[in-house]
């Protein structure tokens, strides 16, 4: 029998471990390690956060669903892998800290013969002072909770425009190095469009504030699509819809504190500014969770195995990392997601240590980075989770020796949509592809394949979020067909 | 909206009525509906190896 691992349950651990348990059947162990009951469709969490939809409507229970599944369940926060073993322990495993099941603050060791890293972001709110719902003076939406309390705040906010009040609005990326800029992007549409609906929004100024170079860097570099006759940069197609919905934007940005009602932020110029706000959600840098490794000796090897960051290194290219941004190649970006000094180890999604930035690295004369840093959430997330359960399933079932599935991100597309509004006939979003994620300007003239890569405005957008919504939500739940759902 | 020379916002494209129009036209967004998902499963087809 094989015990394959999975730390994390978000998006790509849930599809590695569900597609496992399915393949591997009762001979084998799939073991999900999360420190949540709950999943959350997160992208549907834009929603939550102007009251179009309820917490409940976003998230389910894990383990009825992981009973169904057959994966086993362990609601913990995994805290150290032990890829050796250890003296006491002569298989490798990872040691956990329950945080429901009636064991809460119990630990437990768990040996494995394969483990997928699946972790997923730690929100570091902490790298930006006064950043955050918590201790900080900022709203988010990155979990469903956080995203009721922003709604909460907003209906606030729209009880004070409707007696008279005028009030500044202030969503974008809350630090110099934060990726997830679509999220921002989408809250921003969202909220305009929420105070359109209340017929508040000529008592609001919006402003969008962003470590991006130009509006639709998006961490990715931008894209080029086909509009209107000409091949034209993402930034016209953004910068378009934040004129037309009569938003302010202020770009390459790093902010540097918040305090009550005003953000201090330093431009890539080197310039030290200030904005007011009346209500703000900006999105946290992410990091890693924070894992230790230690070898059979017990001696830490945690920067063997992660990154300064936090995020496990895999079959990645990382000599590039300090090379000029002219000197980067597709072929940097892992293809198997496997750890190469323990080949038992993938990381899959935000785990992932990627080789460098997909966005060119900029700093201010003072020396601060601002640029976006690569998003590996979504689809390429899921896509990754389930390249790896084919190899496993592969190597464990078939006897193959090497991975057998790849989910290189300069091979796979991303589809993206980003909500600009919710309403079945009054709704928008922007939808758009990109083939492939990260730009190859060796076989692409705009690094991209122009045909797999477009951007449109509308109501159909809306109704494919809206469908992705239920979709993925059914899938996660193992209802039935659920496998023919794609990524 | 108020455009004034030289503010960012009068650098940029804006939609005319008529695109506007056709964004929210349910019958034109209907064949969009499907032009989307044809693009979309086409790239999954295309990103699986």
């Amino acid at each position: 029998m094989a015990r394959v691992v999975i730390l994390g349950g978000g998006v790509s651990g849930h599809t590695a471990a569900t597609f496992l348990a399915k393949w591997l059947g009762k001979k084998h162990e799939v073991v999900v390690v999360t420190p949540n009951a709950q999943w959350n469709w997160i992208p549907s969490n834009i929603w939550v956060g102007v009251g179009g939809m309820s917490k409940q409507e976003v998230v389910f229970d894990l383990a009825p669903v992981y009973a169904k599944g057959g994966v086993v369940y362990r609601q913990a926060k995994a805290l150290s892998i032990h890829p050796e073993g250890s003296k006491e322990e002569d298989k490798q495993f990872v040691t956990i800290e329950y945080t429901g099941q009636d064991k809460t603050g119990e630990s437990e060791k768990i040996t494995y013969d394969y483990l997928i890293n699946a972790t997923g972001p730690k929100l570091n709110f902490g790298a930006t002072e006064g950043l955050g719902p918590d201790v900080g003076h900022t709203v988010s939406v990155c979990s469903a909770e956080h995203a009721s309390h922003a709604s909460d705040k907003l209906d606030e906010l729209i009880a004070q425009m409707k007696s008279g009040e005028e009030k500044r609005i202030l969503i974008g990326t809350g630090h110099g190095m934060c990726t997830c800029q679509g999220a921002a992007f989408e809250y921003t549409f969202n909220v305009d469009h929420k105070l359109r609906e209340e017929g508040v929004r000529d008592k609001a100024t919006i402003t969008y504030i962003s470590n991006e170079y130009e509006l639709g860097d998006f961490g990715v570099a931008g894209m080029h699509i086909k509009l209107g006759g000409y091949v034209t940069s993402g930034k016209v197609f953004a910068e378009s819809l934040y004129t037309e919905r009569d938003v302010n934007w202020i770009k390459r940005a790093h902010v540097n504190k918040v305090e009550k009602g005003k953000v201090h932020y330093e431009l890539l110029d080197g310039s030290q500014n200030e904005e007011l706000f009346d209500f703000s959600m900006l999105i946290p840098p992410f990091g890693g969770v924070g894992l230790k490794a230690y070898d059979k000796a017990g001696e830490d090897i945690t920067s063997k195995i992660f990154n300064p960051g936090g995020f496990m290194f895999v079959d990645a290219d990382y000599s590039k990392g300090g090379a000029p941004y002219e000197d980067w190649d597709a072929d940097d970006w892992p293809s198997y997601c496997q750890n190469q000094t323990y080949k038992n180890m993938y990381a899959v999604g935000i785990a992932f240590a990627p080789p460098h930035l997909i966005s060119k690295p900029m700093k201010s004369p003072n020396g601060t980075p601002i640029n976006p840093t690569p998003p590996r959430t979504g689809m390429p997330s899921a896509m990754m989770g389930k390249a790896v359960a084919q190899s496993l399933k592969d190597i464990i079932l078939n006897n193959a020796t090497e991975p057998t599935h790849s989910a290189k991100m300069s091979e796979i597309g991303a589809a993206c949509v980003a909500s600009a509004g919710k309403g079945i006939f009054s709704g928008s979003a922007v939808a758009m592809t990109m083939y492939p994620i990260i730009p190859n300007f060796k076989k692409y003239k705009y690094g991209r394949d122009l045909d797999g890569t477009f951007g449109e405005i509308g109501l159909a957008g809306h109704w494919v979020k809206h469908f992705l919504h239920f979709a993925f939500l059914w899938k996660a739940k193992l209802k039935p067909f659920w496998t023919l759902i794609p990524e | 909206m108020e455009i004034k020379p030289y503010e960012q916002n009068s650098y940029t494209p804006v939609p005319s009525a008529f695109t506007k129009f056709r964004r929210n036209c349910v019958p034109w967004q209907f064949i969009r509906f499907i032009a989307i998902n044809i693009k979309m499963t086409v790239l999954i087809l295309k990103s699986h190896h």
